[in-house]
């Protein structure tokens, strides 16, 4: 076992890094399924209230699509395990992904990796070190689960087996994502390889769930995690199919990290160019080279998961005409005229928070520049500092745009393709999409407003993007009062298509973010340039 | 030579949190000359040249580079010098031939003639991704990019650190050649025989701030010389030796440079066999303010 020696030297030397940053997280997302379990309790203590609410996810495609079928509307539990677990198993596969990848690639990446392999460290026992804490954090994130909602009072084995889902989600991403550190040489591509797993694995789950074909849910982990059926006659063989899922990627990982060198990917590198092209020659033309491969991913991803809702919308017909009284209960709780549209406004509004992914992530690499001392370089050359943060801005603003607008241009398509007339539906979802796009830009000011005046707590631009997406999913559910659900950019904006639209917000929207920004860059312009 | 210097600093202070990184940092620099900047890690050597482009803001002081102000003038400024950077980090995904021309571009553009020769000087691979380079590699991707534009400074932040000796030889000869085009070189360095080649004058800064500044000969007049001597006998005492050994006929000790005089005529008068003097190296010059600073 010398491949492991010097594991738990290293476990130590995790949990010091993280000693802040994981309880945040095991506690954010215990709290979160928490506070859905009490709102559902209250809002729901009728049983016919309980069943209302199951025929009408029964009935909405779009409403299974984000979060998974019903399996029983009778209790309480039921409707608990149906609204948490999608969104609760998601940010646990995100603790677990930037986990693994901060104490694997991204050690590998800045060289401290090699100060530890030259110690008397098995080869394995870096990521051994980060998959245990991984574990750790997941079994910690399951348990507080288990035990808050038995605390509230709901049935042991139910709860039980929704902490043991949610901590099964984080196993599995676990796995994947010290898969996808042996792929490649840098830490971000790492991370974008598992994020894009975790997206696709949304995406299977959500067309098996929104069109109703059990198998095609169950080609994902998530699916997994609602097919345990926690408080709705549990099957406790699904979690022995998640071990053995997570035991197959792990060894999977380990033979790969058998066959490579420290610090090197599964790909050689290839050598580049002597010269530069003439067109880089720009801040904004290096901004170009450091963003276009994930723009490109960012957009091809979009593209498909526009496709799959274009796809699934027209089903919504079907069931209208199958069943009259569910109709009628979708049309008075959804408040769109027709249900593909409902469909439509729901998944982009999806698409506008996982944009709001991007913008961030894409604004913040001037952050991730300057920590790296890379900014250094170019600003001693007669750049100024407002130009070069404008380079990477850029991409924040128009690359969001480009991905919305290619997500509902490729939904329209395919929706149009079935209905008669891609074009017009092409243009018209297309036009619903670039909606998103003021919402998303304020995240992207916020971000360069961090940026420039706090640039060591750039990372609260997540917890924003987080706070967010968590108001409205659960904003109206917990009934969060609606002046706290407003600062959320997101909650301004018109529902289209179907609802009806007003120019008004998206301006103003456009305009906090363009104040947002500006400030940033000028504080930007005064402040020292600073390290890690 | 222009009157105006390319660099003058005086009373410089830069404070991070509680720490005083320049504490009045006093610092001039002729256009025209190779400036040694001398002092050990952790001394301000990096923070004052990142003040002077501008990267920080000082807290007090003035500072001021080419004629013009460091902070106000920045963009202006930097199309008129060059950096290296101590610790040179490369995009991952660019490789070090796209660097060079994209730096210098950003700069105002580079000579291509130039920049063929010196790759070929430094026997560097401008096709390989920065991830890929040594630290020595992206040291010379830094060094070409800044010594193939057509500037008047040169600001260079301990440029040899990971480059080998055969290297090194060629940066000399590079700086040498800058010399004579007439261009400014501010080199920070703790390699005392790299600034002893180079360098026309010489500031040694310790806890940010400057503690001797000259020509090379002066601060060597404000030392000791290193005396050895045999001698037909050797006297009872000798006036203005310090660290004396007597060891039979042989004499060794050390003599300030104002009594030089006053001990040679001493020695004369005890028949002189064989001498030996020395002078104090720039170790000996650096050793003595250090050793000052740890006692």
């Amino acid at each position: 076992m010398t491949a492991f020696a010097g594991t738990g030297l290293l476990v130590r030397l995790v949990l010091r890094r993280d000693r802040l940053l994981l309880p945040v997280w095991v506690v954010a997302i215990g709290g979160v399924v928490s506070a859905i379990a009490s709102a559902i309790t209250s809002v729901y203590a009728d049983p016919a209230q309980r069943l209302a609410l199951g025929a009408m996810i029964s009935g909405n495609p779009a409403m299974r699509a984000l979060t998974g079928p019903v399996f029983d509307p009778t209790s309480v539990g039921g409707l608990i395990a149906w609204r948490a677990t999608t969104i609760a198993a998601v940010l646990t596969a995100l603790m677990s992904i930037l986990l693994v990848t901060r104490h694997t690639r991204a050690e590998e990446e800045s060289g401290r990796a090699e100060l530890i392999g030259a110690g008397a460290v098995g080869r394995h026992a870096l990521p051994a070190a980060a998959v245990l804490v991984a574990s750790l954090a997941n079994l910690a994130t399951g348990l507080l689960i288990g035990l808050g909602l038995s605390a509230q009072g709901l049935p042991a084995a139910g709860s039980l087996a929704l902490g043991l889902a949610i901590a099964g989600v984080g196993w599995v991403f676990t796995g994947l994502s010290v898969l996808a550190a042996q792929l490649t040489e840098g830490a971000r591509t790492a991370n974008a390889i598992a994020c894009s797993a975790l997206a696709l694995c949304f995406l299977v789950r959500a067309a098996g769930d929104a069109a109703d074909v059990e198998a095609v849910s169950w080609l994902s982990p998530l699916g997994w995690a609602q097919r345990l059926r926690p408080f709705a006659g549990e099957r406790w063989w699904v979690p022995a199919l998640i071990a053995v899922a997570g035991l197959l990627l792990l060894g999977a990982s380990g033979l790969l990290a058998r066959r490579r060198d420290l610090g090197a990917g599964m790909m050689a590198p290839r050598s580049g160019p002597a010269n530069a092209a003439h067109s880089l020659r720009s801040p904004l033309a290096l901004a170009w080279r450091l963003h276009r491969g994930a723009l490109l991913a960012w957009t091809i991803g979009f593209a498909v998961a526009g496709a799959v809702f274009g796809t699934l919308a027209e089903s919504m017909r079907d069931i209208v005409s199958d069943n009259p009284r569910i109709a009628e209960l979708i049309s008075m709780v959804g408040g769109g005229d027709t249900l593909v549209d409902t469909f439509f406004a729901t998944e982009l509004g999806l698409c506008g928070v996982v944009a709001g992914g991007y913008a961030v992530q894409a604004a913040l690499r001037s952050r991730t520049e300057e920590a790296a001392a890379r900014a250094e370089p170019v600003l001693s050359t007669a750049v100024p500092r407002w130009r070069w943060l404008a380079g990477h801005l850029a991409f924040a603003l128009l690359g969001s745009a480009v991905i919305l607008a290619v997500t509902g241009f490729a939904a329209g398509l395919t929706h149009g393709l079935r209905t008669g007339q891609p074009l017009t539906e092409a243009v018209r979802i297309l036009g619903a999409a670039l909606v998103q796009v003021p919402a998303v830009w304020v995240l992207a000011g916020l971000a360069v407003l961090l940026f420039g005046a706090l640039p060591k707590l750039t990372a609260l631009t997540w917890a924003a993007l987080v706070t967010f997406v968590l108001l409205g999913q659960l904003g109206q559910l917990l009934q969060i009062d609606e002046r706290v659900r407003a600062i959320s950019p997101y909650f301004h904006l018109p529902q289209v298509p179907g609802g009806q639209f007003s120019a008004v917000p998206l301006v103003w929207l456009a305009g906090v973010a363009a104040l947002l920004a500006l400030a940033g860059i000028a504080a930007f312009g005064r402040r020292d340039l600073s390290g890690d | 030579m222009p009157d105006i210097p390319a660099i003058l600093i005086s009373g410089l202070t830069k404070r991070f949190g509680a720490v005083r990184a320049l504490d009045g940092l006093e610092l001039v620099v002729s256009a025209g000359e190779v400036h040694g900047f001398l002092g050990p890690n952790g001394a301000g050597k990096t923070t004052t040249l990142r003040v002077l482009l501008g990267l920080l803001r000082a807290d007090a002081g003035h500072a001021e580079l080419l004629g013009g102000d460091p902070w106000r003038d920045a963009v202006e400024l930097h199309r008129r010098l060059a950096y290296v950077p101590g610790d040179v980090t490369l995009w991952p995904t660019l490789s070090g031939g796209e660097a060079i021309d994209l730096i210098g571009r950003l700069r105002g553009g580079l000579d291509p003639r130039r920049r063929a020769m010196l790759l070929e000087r430094f026997a560097l691979d401008p096709t390989k991704k920065g991830r890929t380079y040594s630290k020595g590699n992206r040291q010379k991707v830094a060094l070409i990019a800044a010594l193939a534009s057509d500037v008047e400074l040169l600001l260079l932040d301990e440029p040899t650190a990971g480059l080998d000796p055969l290297m090194e030889a060629v940066f000399r000869d590079c700086v040498n050649e800058e010399r004579r085009n007439g261009r400014t070189v501010l080199l920070s360095s703790h390699i005392l025989s790299e600034v002893e080649a180079l360098c026309d004058r010489v500031t040694i800064i310790r806890d940010g701030r400057a503690v001797e500044s000259g020509t090379l000969a002066e601060l060597r007049h404000l030392t000791r010389t290193s005396i050895s001597a045999e001698l037909e006998h050797v006297p009872a005492d000798l006036p203005g030796a310090h660290n004396l050994v007597v060891n039979g006929s042989q004499i060794h000790f050390e003599a300030d440079a104002d009594r030089l005089q006053d001990v040679l005529r001493t020695l004369v008068g005890c028949g002189v066999r064989g001498l030996t003097c020395r002078p104090p190296t720039l170790e000996e010059l650096f050793l003595r303010h250090y050793q000052v600073m740890a006692s």
